[in-house]
């Protein structure tokens, strides 16, 4: 039947994803005709193509690896922005627990010379106990889960610059490369850079991040655990009634998430793609746009595996815009644009409700006027 | 003039996605009359004067004034017409004086400067003219209900309002207060002002209305003058069929005590004070005891008090002989107590829950619902669920996997207490577990709470319906300021006597 096809739940935050892409997409291109008409057209197609603006095929395949190197933190930020929306938190402290997850990871590597694994489970530590503490003052305080995040977003970064610094090269701000410092603090390929052309930083992060995505999913939907935490989401006094300890999850809720996010950290920066600059005066984008990332992947975790990759293949896009036409800064305009559309899938999703069931009144109406014209022929 | 309407809606039809909300309906207001507007919850009345303040614009139909057609966009453009409203909840600014809201939004002013002198000489008129007795310069949160809505009358009158509607304005008041707010409704219609008053209580219809509009499922069933029709007919008009407001039940055979209070005292949310105030009761095998009293006199709080949602300030809780003063609430509801809770949105169910989700709320994580490794047992949540919707004629669109904020309140509030009645209770607590229900479904609900009885159960209700409180228990208690000032026997006393206690005009001292 047509009429449910529209309903489904699942073809619905498809539909409306695909519209908010579209609709980012053509106001950056606007942006971009006021700016400097000549070059728009251009501009866009090469945020679009990302890596296809190679035309070799090794380098294509060996760009797209490192746009995947970016969306496994990408997708952990999101997961952990989705595990806490589904109790009913906003989790805007994901971008700090990611920070304190880059300082746990690169400190525990460069300064104590530990082993990969041994860097990602204390930076999942730490990002979970940075997500803790909103949620210990949320439970115990009613202190805003938003408000105590982003005061820790801050906290977070400019701890990491104070302690990245004991790690930082003496002539810049850049923390010491991996490979030279501890090349056994490098998360392992795995074979993987055989498939993009040797480029040796797609590592394991990538199937285990989406293994997480997937995991988050059969807890969300399949537990005992999960049931809880979407009640409590969805209703948190009925959930107090029904007996459920609602402070305990919420503390647990928010360490889980600071987990994931610190996790995204490590698989990022054990790869030696990037090093923490210690001068840093913004909490990194990647929780921000993590958000952004579980909106778009319709508030489902397999959705968000494909919206990060997007969100990852327009960011890194943006990196091919002809700057002599344009400033640096316009590709991170581009996708902010793209991302901030991201955000009215909800509403999206509303208004093709609302849509569909005037639709069908004014059809179900129709109808009976037609039945009641054709009884009165009779 | 020759037309005797002064506001007239005609034809009125307004849709919602899903349903009809008003269908065809005519409603014509004489001038000076007390025009009652009758129909149960869900019948359209709300959405009707929703239409009239233009807060929603009707498919069709058109409305007039003084046999004029008037378009109303919003609701300034209905205060214009002289059309004022007593919303069931007072919209009233607790920490202002009654003067201070009397005058609000119209103040009298010089410069900028409040001219509050002949605001308030203004209102001492009115209230003189009309009977209506206020302090002017009293708080709002320090005086009766009966007087806050008496300043919501003064407000309409204030901005020299001509139709005057009244929403269900009894709901909240004592049966003292009712004959008052009676009267003065009959003084305003005697001076020119044309009254419409929403209720679905038929004694009070009769009492006050000159005519009577009913509303049924939306669709308009008729007009009729009040000496011409009986109680019974209006009733019958209302709900489609004759009901039986008695219920039917055998004499109680109370057994051992189930649950004992001792000296509970629990503290308010909003006050300094405490809202209940060193309560004693005790609640046996096989017996009703229903707590009455006016809204707010800490009836809720009690009953958190009792089930664990607010700790207690002091005193004692002991269920089946054992102390669960400082018990939580998961432990409360897994030995013996189940509750259904006040308001059915805020606490009794996860709505954008699917139905067999809500039914398993409180037993989830048993093991016949969720396995050994925390994963839940979906299989057998389902059969559960279609027992109990087979049992308790739970009604849904998908059945198990209808989402519970698609269902209809009557269903709703069905599924919690299937829910909660098939926990198996030795206590059941029921908190209005007829609110916004149909008539139907009220006699439903009080036949489980009998036979819940009858089965030996101990039952705890907590009502706020007259009629409730004289029909369903054994054993009345009054609520009164958070004391507990009376304890009647529903087969000997009458509404006029527990109206005494539940306004704290009489008072006993009650031994628990």
């Amino acid at each position: 039947m047509k009429k449910s096809f529209w309903k489904n739940n699942a073809v619905q935050s498809l539909l409306a994803s695909l519209i908010c892409i579209l609709l980012g997409l053509l106001i950056g291109y606007i942006v971009l005709l006021c700016i400097n008409p000549a070059g728009a057209s251009g501009a866009i197609m090469a945020v679009i193509k990302n890596f296809m603006n190679y035309s070799r095929a090794s380098l294509q395949l060996k760009n797209f690896g490192a746009t995947l190197v970016k969306t496994a933190p990408l997708l952990m930020c999101a997961l952990s922005v989705l595990f806490a929306y589904k109790a009913g938190l906003f989790n805007i402290g994901a971008a700090g627990q990611y920070t304190v997850g880059i300082c746990a990871s690169l400190y525990a590597a460069l300064a104590w010379h530990w082993s990969w694994i041994a860097c990602m489970l204390f930076a999942i530590l730490v990002g979970a106990l940075w997500g803790t503490i909103p949620g210990l003052l949320k439970a115990y305080c009613n202190v805003n889960v938003v408000i105590s995040g982003i005061m820790l977003n801050w906290i977070g970064l400019y701890s990491t610059n104070m302690i990245l610094t004991k790690v930082k090269e003496t002539t810049s701000p850049y923390t010491f490369h991996l490979a030279t410092e501890n090349p056994s603090a490098i998360l392992p390929t795995l074979g993987l850079e055989k498939l993009f052309s040797g480029n040796d930083k797609v590592t394991l992060a990538i199937p285990l991040s989406i293994l997480l995505a997937i995991a988050i999913s059969v807890i969300l939907e399949k537990t005992r655990f999960g049931y809880e935490l979407k009640a409590t989401g969805g209703n948190p006094n009925a959930a107090k009634y029904a007996g459920m300890a609602e402070k305990r999850n919420t503390i647990l809720t928010l360490a889980i998430a600071g987990a994931l996010a610190g996790l995204g950290a490590a698989l990022m920066y054990l790869t030696d793609f990037e090093q923490w600059q210690c001068t840093t005066s913004s909490v990194p984008g990647m929780g921000f746009s993590g958000i952004a990332a579980t909106f778009l992947g319709g508030l489902n975790p397999i959705g968000t595996i494909f919206a990060s990759y997007f969100i990852q293949h327009i960011t890194s896009g943006g990196a091919f815009v002809d700057k002599t036409m344009y400033c640096s800064q316009i590709s991170d305009l581009i996708s902010s644009l793209i991302i901030y559309l991201c955000g009215f899938v909800l509403f999206l999703k509303t208004s093709m409700n609302s849509i569909i069931a005037r639709n069908e009144e004014k059809r179900a109406a129709a109808a009976k006027a037609a039945a009641q014209a054709e009884g009165g022929d009779r | 003039m020759d037309n005797p309407y002064v506001i007239e809606m005609l034809h009125i039809t307004k849709r919602f996605p899903g349903i009809i909300a008003n269908d065809d309906i005519t409603l014509q207001l004489r001038r000076g009359e007390i025009h009652a507007l009758l129909g149960e919850n869900g019948a359209g009345k709300s959405t009707l004067m929703s239409v009239l303040f233009g807060m929603y614009q009707p498919e069709e139909g058109e409305i007039r004034k003084d046999g004029k057609k008037v378009a109303i966009n919003n609701p300034n453009d209905a205060n214009d017409l002289g059309i004022g409203m007593v919303h069931q909840h007072f919209k009233l600014v607790e920490c202002f004086s009654v003067l201070d809201n009397i005058i609000m939004g119209v103040e009298p002013n010089r410069f900028g400067f409040l001219q509050k002198k002949e605001a308030r000489e203004k209102v001492l008129a009115l209230s003189e003219k009309y009977g209506l007795r206020v302090d002017p310069d009293a708080l709002i949160e320090d005086i009766t209900v009966g007087m806050q809505q008496r300043t919501e009358i003064l407000k309409m009158l204030y901005r020299e309002n001509e139709i005057l509607i009244f929403d269900e304005p009894t709901a909240v008041l004592t049966p003292q207060e009712i004959d008052e707010l009676m009267q003065i409704m009959k003084n305003l219609a005697a001076e020119g002002k044309s009254i419409l008053f929403i209720s679905h209580k038929l004694a009070e219809i009769m009492a006050v209305a000159d005519r009577c509009t009913v509303l049924r499922k939306g669709k308009y069933i008729g007009t009729v003058e009040t000496k011409n029709t009986t109680m019974e007919e209006l009733s019958a008009m209302m709900v489609g069929r004759n009901v039986n407001f008695h219920v039917e039940k055998k004499p109680a055979e109370p057994g051992e005590v189930i649950l004992d209070i001792e000296h509970m005292t629990v503290a308010s949310k909003v006050h300094k004070n405490n809202a209940v105030k060193d309560v004693s009761l005790k609640v046996r095998a096989g017996e009703i005891v229903c707590l009455a009293g006016i809204d707010g006199n800490g009836q809720t709080e009690f009953v958190y008090g009792l089930t664990g949602l607010e700790p207690l300030v002091s005193g004692k809780v002991t269920l089946l002989g054992q102390d669960i003063t400082r018990a939580s609430i998961r432990y409360r509801s897994t030995h013996g107590m189940s509750h259904i809770p006040e308001d059915r949105h805020k606490h009794g169910l996860v709505l954008d829950y699917t139905l067999e989700d809500n039914i398993v709320l409180e037993r989830y994580f048993e093991p016949e619902f969720t396995n050994s490794m925390g994963f839940l047992r979906r299989d057998n949540i389902r059969s559960y669920a279609e027992r109990l919707i087979d049992e308790y004629d739970i009604r849904s669109g998908q059945g198990p996997i209808t989402i519970a904020r698609s269902m209809s309140g009557g269903n709703q509030q069905k599924a919690i207490i299937a829910r909660e009645i098939d926990k198996n209770p030795e206590l059941l607590v029921a908190v209005q577990p007829t609110r916004g229900l149909d008539v139907g479904a009220i006699e439903g609900v009080h036949r489980q709470l009998v036979a819940q009885r009858d089965a030996g159960k101990a039952v705890l209700l907590v009502s706020l319906e007259l009629d409730e409180v004289m029909d369903v228990p054994d054993r009345i208690l009054v609520m009164y300021e958070g004391e507990i000032v009376g304890e009647l026997d529903p087969k000997q006393t009458t509404q006029e006597e527990l109206g005494l206690y539940m306004a704290g005009a009489k008072r006993d001292e009650v031994k628990a």
